[in-house]
């Protein structure tokens, strides 16, 4: 092994002839380091690493499929209430408009009625008003004649006459109807 | 070679590759030869490194097991679902349950090969025990499934009998010959890609020594370093897809 010595001092000097890759001398430690290496990568990646990663992707496989399946159910939720908002709204719409014509024709109703019922109290207050406006007018006349008779009477007295009550009505009466 | 260390050019492009003790002084010891398997050199540091690199990725990235992940969660992520789906791909349902396997050498491959790439640090990938020892891991997994679940039934895989037949036993010896040339060309692809790439880079940094040429040289240097970063990948890549590939056959031997 005379040139396995000469290329110790080579390479102690920095470097040495020849391919190290076929010096036999190192496989020994290289390859047991590798299978070294190799197992501890191996053990880490299949009860560590790899299952953890696996998991993860399988979660958000999982959690994206059912996002969406929610999202959908929640789109035809959605559509759902807007037909039946829209069907409400429609259907509030017609009996807002029934009962506004019902309450209208309710109002013209009463109104006519109330309209009728004045009418007929107008009518019965005129005709009393007309009854009593007649009957004061009557009074009126008669309490003239009436004043005047009994003032030409204190008058003839007052003047010293003897008053007959006969002669003065009469009298009085023509006068008044004159 | 003595001559041009003495004007202070010398370029030694496969010194980085030299295997040494990583607790030694080489001005005082000798720190490459006789070295016993259980020492701790540089290959040993480089592949802890890796390991390292790959727990950070792989186990620390993923601990907030988010639901919208982090970066480094997501990195790591993506690196899982490529190589669960190229598995899933190449080799076919049966072959899910060797993922782990397979991660773990795209993994540590791909790790080794682009801390190689830290200047100063050693790749453990360029080396062809380490190579071969990954290839054969492959070889001889592979062929052990396969005669494990389809038993002498699996020869029938260089038994083409589509072919007219006469010409069988000549494609037989032909697909036997592939098949055992298979981890060859596995590892040394891997191996020599590596090694080359560095050491044309190493070359190049020598040259930038020089001053009419350095501009030149630095400038290759870093299109290289490009170059190399995508060799790095691609070969981890073409690895793992061999390893799917030859799987297959010991999976789906059946189908075929």
């Amino acid at each position: 092994m005379a040139t396995e010595a000469h290329e110790a001092a080579a390479g102690a000097a920095g470097h040495s002839a020849g391919m190290p890759q076929l010096d036999t001398s190192t496989w020994g430690n290289q390859i047991t380091w590798l299978l070294v290496a190799l197992v501890v990568i191996y053990l880490v990646l299949r009860f560590v690493a790899l299952p953890r990663i696996g998991a993860v992707l399988a979660d958000r496989s999982s959690t994206i499929t059912n996002d969406l399946a929610a999202a959908e159910e929640l789109k035809q939720k959605a559509l759902a209430a807007e037909k039946a908002y829209l069907a409400a709204l429609d259907k509030a719409r017609a009996e807002a408009g029934k009962i506004a014509a019902e309450t209208k024709a309710e109002i013209q109703a009463e109104l006519d009625k109330e309209i009728a019922k004045a009418d007929v109290q107008i009518a019965a207050k005129s005709a009393e008003s007309e009854g009593r406006i007649a009957e004061i007018r009557a009074g009126a006349l008669e309490a003239v004649t009436e004043v005047a008779k009994d003032t030409a009477k204190e008058l003839v007295s007052a003047l010293g006459g003897k008053a007959d009550a006969r002669s003065i009505t009469a009298a009085v009466t023509a006068k008044v109807k004159g | 070679m003595t001559d041009v260390a003495e004007t202070g050019f010398a370029i030694h492009p496969m010194d980085q590759f030299i295997v040494k003790r990583f607790f030694c002084d080489a001005a005082h010891a000798d720190c490459t030869t006789n070295i016993e398997w259980y020492e701790i050199t540089n290959v040993t540091v480089w592949m802890a490194a890796t390991v390292l690199a790959i727990v950070a990725l792989m186990v620390f990235g993923s601990r907030g097991r988010a639901i919208i992940p982090s970066r480094i969660q997501s990195v790591g992520e993506m690196i899982y679902g490529f190589i669960y789906k190229m598995v899933e791909d190449v080799t076919g349902h049966d072959g899910v349950k060797y993922f782990p396997y397979v991660m773990t050498l795209f993994l540590f491959i791909l790790f080794a090969n682009l801390l190689g790439l830290i200047p100063g640090s050693f790749t453990t990938t360029s080396h062809v025990a380490v190579t071969v020892t990954l290839a054969l891991m492959v070889f001889l997994g592979v062929t052990l499934l396969g005669l494990a679940k389809n038993g002498l039934g699996f020869l029938g895989m260089f038994w083409v009998s589509s072919a007219p037949l006469a010409l069988r036993p000549v494609l037989a010896v032909i697909e036997v010959i592939s098949y055992f040339v298979r981890p060859v060309s596995h590892s040394i692809r891997l191996a020599g890609n590596l090694m080359a790439g560095h050491a044309v880079m190493k070359v190049f940094a020598g040259f930038a020594s020089m001053a009419v040429i350095s501009p030149v040289a630095v400038g290759a240097v870093t299109a290289i370093y490009g170059l190399e970063l995508l060799v790095a990948v691609v070969q981890a890549y073409v690895f793992t897809i061999l390893t799917c590939v030859y799987l297959k056959d010991a999976v789906g031997g059946a189908h075929h």
